[in-house]
């Protein structure tokens, strides 16, 4: 339309986002040990993926067996609730343990205006108090932060321009693993 | 997409399939919010409600109270007898002079027919109807389908019979129009006098016999015997109408089957209804009362989302 294209680009393959995936990993068993005192958190809808193949890697190739992993939709915590043309979907929160004074790490796909992880950290607190809260991305995107919020680990830190989207496809929901940057 | 076909709750009748499933859906999630330790969310810190009862009620009103408290909202509350009602106001002077202090919606109950209905052409505010004499009481009917699928999974297919007091009943008409919206089966019980005449135009079913209707039915929701409402003697006793119309063990445990039981309450035990049938596990009496508070949480939330935003 108007002579503008869309136009894809792949920022990361599936070989790339393993190594990744592996050294978040490593990452996380650096900070938490075997996890005792640690619950890990995917932020719904598109953190969830990544926060359970973490999990899977953790098992299966660290041994490390008892991770607690959750689920948190920050729907109801938004600050643009009656702000959008478009009424969001919730999605399900599944937390079954409890978060008071445990170490509590975020996982989402792509950290952007920092807007759900203010969300996400309003939310927790209905859980209780955990003793600290950690935040663990895939993408980075540099220079978009609306509000002071930074990751603890990052897959990838990525410069790209406002119109651009990044978006992360999982084998499990769209087929395969990649990171795309889309020019709209 | 993921939003409500109405500006008001006004009654089953205005709502279409697709609205209950989003309200189902949406209940779903406040379901788990009020288990949270803490069980409120702040979705709606910038609403006002207002809760206009004309009319007494205990469960409703602090169920509607809670939601809204749940979601965040600022609740005025209002009785019509320590008002000026008393003193000769309109409702539509009542409404606005509320709305003048910055009221969003509507929570109502009052004793006359399409009170609700009348007061939404009239003041801009969006109105839930919490029950308007007895023609509607729309979250009750939803709390009561949205109390059957998490039972039984569905509604759609399921049998379902209206024991007692149709007549005077807004549960039982919102109940009819919201379970043949769903798909469900349903056929109505009770005294011949207190069976409206054209009910089967509904596509409802009668029965007079209890033991039939009960061996018929999936679930049986039972109806409190309003003498409130009843000019007349529609019966000659209350001891003649539990022993007819009443539901007890002995009867529930002749029909070979387990029935779910229902009341949306207050309940008059041992007219209607027996203790141990309304404590019995069969009975669902107070997981209807839990499911009201969500039900009412996603009511507001998806008719607030639709508020337009005051501009800052």
């Amino acid at each position: 339309m108007f002579g503008i294209e869309m136009s894809k680009k792949i920022l990361l393959n599936s070989k790339e986002i393993d190594i990744i995936l592996h050294r978040l990993a490593c990452q996380l068993i650096e900070n938490h040990n075997n996890f005792e005192n640690t619950v890990l958190i995917g932020i719904q809808p598109r953190g969830v993926f990544l926060a359970e193949r973490l999990v899977a890697i953790l098992k299966n190739h660290y041994n490390i067996l008892n991770v607690q992993l959750g689920q948190l939709d920050i729907t109801f915590y938004r600050d643009d609730f009656r702000r959008r043309g478009e009424p969001l979907e919730a999605n399900k929160t599944y937390i079954n343990f409890i978060v008071e004074d445990k170490n509590v790490v975020f996982i989402d796909d792509v950290l952007f205006s920092g807007r759900s992880i203010r969300a996400a950290l309003t939310a927790i607190q209905s859980f209780g108090r955990p003793t600290d809260i950690e935040l663990l991305v895939l993408i980075d995107r540099r220079f978009s932060r609306h509000l002071p919020i930074q990751p603890n680990y990052r897959g990838r830190q990525v410069d790209v321009i406002n119109e651009e989207r990044v978006t992360v496809n999982w084998k499990e929901k769209d087929g395969k693993d990649a990171v795309y940057i889309i020019n709209n | 997409m993921s939003q409500l076909s109405v500006k008001h709750l006004l009654g089953i009748k205005h709502i279409n399939k697709a609205d209950i499933d989003l309200i189902f859906k949406t209940a779903d999630h406040f379901k788990e919010v009020i288990n949270r330790p803490i069980k409120k969310v702040p979705s709606l810190r910038d609403i006002t409600i207002a809760n206009l009862f004309f009319e007494n009620s205990t469960r409703t009103k602090l169920s509607f109270e809670l939601a809204e408290k749940r979601l965040s909202a600022d609740v005025i509350n209002f009785s019509a007898s320590q008002s000026s009602v008393k003193k000769g106001e309109t409702l539509i002077d009542t409404a606005n002079n509320i709305l003048s202090m910055k009221v969003d919606l509507i929570v109502m109950r009052h004793p006359e027919v399409g009170a609700c209905d009348f007061l939404s052409k009239h003041v801009n505010a969006s109105i839930v109807n919490a029950g308007d004499g007895t023609h509607e009481h729309p979250t009750q009917a939803l709390l009561d389908s949205y109390s059957i699928r998490e039972r039984l999974g569905s509604v759609t297919g399921k049998k379902v019979l209206i024991v007692g007091d149709i007549l005077h009943s807004r549960v039982a008409l919102s109940n009819i129009y919201a379970l043949k919206l769903q798909g469900a089966e349903v056929k109505v019980c009770g005294p011949k006098t207190l069976i409206p005449k054209y009910i089967e135009e509904l596509g409802v079913g009668v029965e007079n016999n209890i033991k039939k209707a009960l061996e018929w039915c999936d679930v049986a929701n039972v109806l409190r015997v309003q003498n409130e409402r009843m000019a007349i003697n529609y019966f000659p006793s209350t001891r003649e109408y539990a022993q007819l119309f009443g539901i007890n063990k002995p009867l529930l445990d002749s029909l070979g089957k387990k029935i779910v039981i229902m009341h949306p309450g207050p309940i008059n035990r041992g007219v209607e209804i027996t203790s141990d049938v309304a404590d019995a596990d069969q009975s669902i009496i107070l997981h209807q009362v839990e499911n009201g508070v969500a039900i009412r949480m996603a009511v507001i939330y998806l008719l607030a989302e639709q508020i337009e935003r005051h501009k800052l």
